[in-house]
C-alpha cells in the first residue's frame, strides 16, 4: 500500500511538471530573449547532459571514449541518428575487447 | 485527414525506434536496480510506466527503499524532472493547430529528454499523432527494459550490457552536432553548457546532477540568447 502511494505521488508530481507548461501555455511569446532561449535549451541540456557523463556510461573511460569519438565523426557527417548510437556501442564494444 | 494522422503515427513510430532500443538497454538496468532494492519486478514496470524519467525512478526507487518521506520524494522528483518543464514550454510554441488542450493532457506524459529532442528537431510543426507515434514505441521499449532487467537479472554479458549504457549519449551527439556544424552560435552554447556540466561534474561536486544540468543549460541558453538573438521567422 505504501508503495503504491508513493508510485503515485511520483508519477503525480513528474505528470505535473511537464503537464502544467505543456497544457496551459497557449499564447506565442513575443520576448526576443526568450524565444532565443527557448531555442538553445535543447541543444543546451543535451550538451549538459552528454558531457561528461558520457566518459563514464560504459564502466571505462577508456571505452567510452572511443564510443564518443565514433560518434562525434559519424554525426559530423550527419549520418542518421541510430547508425550513429549503434557505432558508438559499437566502438565500445571493440575497445573493450582490447582491454 | 485520417490519413495524414495515420502517417504522423508511423512516422513517430519509425522516428521513435532509436529512442526505444536506447530506453530498452537503459530501463534493463534500472529494472535490476529496483529488484535488487527489494522493489518487484511488477511495481518496477508500474513505475516505468507512470513516470518514464530514467534518473527521476532512479532516485525514486533509492528514497524509497531507503524508508525515506513522501515529501523527499516529491521534492528530489521537482528537483531532476524542472528541465521537463522548459522543454514542454519549449515543445508548446511549435505545436500544430490540430493539438487541442485534450491532445495536449496526453501528449505531456511523454516529454522525457530523447522524445523532446526528436521532436524540437523537427522541422514542422508537431501534430498529436506523430508524437503519439514517438512516445508510444519509447514507452513500450521502456517498460520492455524494465520487466526484462527485472525479471530475467542479467540476461546479457558484461561487455554488450557496458556497451549499451553508450546508446542514448551518441543518439545526444547525433542531434546536436550536426545543427552545431551548420550554426556557430548553436556550437557556442553546446560547448559552453558542456564546459559548465564539466566544472560541476569535477569542481561543484556538492551540487547535484539534475540541478547541475538546469543550471549549466540554462546560463548557457541565456547566454546564447543574449549574445546570438533570433529574430521572429528564423527557423
Amino acid at each position: 500500500m505504501r508503495l503504491a502511494v508513493y508510485i503515485a505521488a511520483m508519477a503525480l508530481t513528474t505528470y505535473l511538471i511537464r503537464m502544467i507548461p505543456f497544457a496551459f501555455f497557449r499564447r506565442r511569446i513575443r520576448s526576443r530573449f526568450v524565444r532565443s532561449f527557448l531555442y538553445y535549451i535543447p541543444y543546451a541540456v543535451l550538451s549538459a547532459m552528454t558531457i561528461p557523463a558520457i566518459f563514464y556510461s560504459t564502466g571505462s573511460i577508456v571505452t567510452a571514449a572511443a564510443g564518443t569519438a565514433a560518434a562525434l565523426i559519424l554525426a559530423y557527417f550527419g549520418l542518421p541518428l541510430i547508425a550513429v548510437a549503434a557505432a558508438a556501442a559499437a566502438a565500445v564494444f571493440i575497445a573493450g575487447l582490447f582491454l | 485527414m485520417k490519413n495524414s494522422r495515420k502517417q504522423d503515427f508511423f512516422k513517430g513510430i519509425r522516428q521513435g525506434i532509436p529512442i526505444a532500443l536506447g530506453y530498452f538497454s537503459v530501463s534493463f538496468g534500472f529494472g535490476i536496480m529496483a529488484v535488487r532494492s527489494g522493489i518487484s519486478a511488477l511495481a518496477a514496470s508500474v513505475i516505468s510506466i507512470t513516470n518514464v524519467t530514467s534518473a527521476g525512478q532512479a532516485a525514486g526507487v533509492g528514497i524509497i527503499a531507503a524508508g525515506g518521506t513522501l515529501i523527499e520524494l516529491i521534492l528530489v522528483q521537482i528537483t531532476i524532472n524542472l528541465r521537463y518543464s522548459l522543454m514542454a514550454l519549449s515543445l508548446s510554441q511549435r505545436l500544430d493547430p490540430s493539438f487541442t488542450p485534450a491532445h495536449r493532457l496526453f501528449a505531456a506524459y511523454g516529454i522525457t529528454d530523447e522524445i523532446f529532442a526528436v521532436c524540437a528537431a523537427q522541422p514542422v510543426p508537431l501534430t498529436p499523432w506523430y508524437m503519439y507515434g514517438v512516445i508510444l514505441i519509447s514507452v513500450a521499449g521502456w517498460v520492455a527494459g524494465t520487466a526484462t532487467g527485472g525479471a530475467a537479472g542479467e540476461i546479457l554479458p558484461a561487455s554488450v550490457s557496458s556497451a549499451m549504457g553508450i546508446v542514448l549519449y551518441g543518439m545526444f551527439i547525433a542531434i546536436v552536432v550536426p545543427p552545431a556544424r551548420r550554426n556557430r552560435s548553436i556550437l557556442v552554447v553546446a560547448v559552453s553548457a558542456a564546459a559548465l556540466s564539466t566544472l560541476f561534474w569535477y569542481v561543484f561536486t556538492s551540487v547535484s546532477q539534475g540541478f547541475a544540468v538546469i543550471i549549466s543549460s540554462a546560463a548557457a541558453a541565456a547566454a546564447g540568447a543574449v549574445l546570438f538573438p533570433r529574430e521572429e521567422g528564423e527557423a
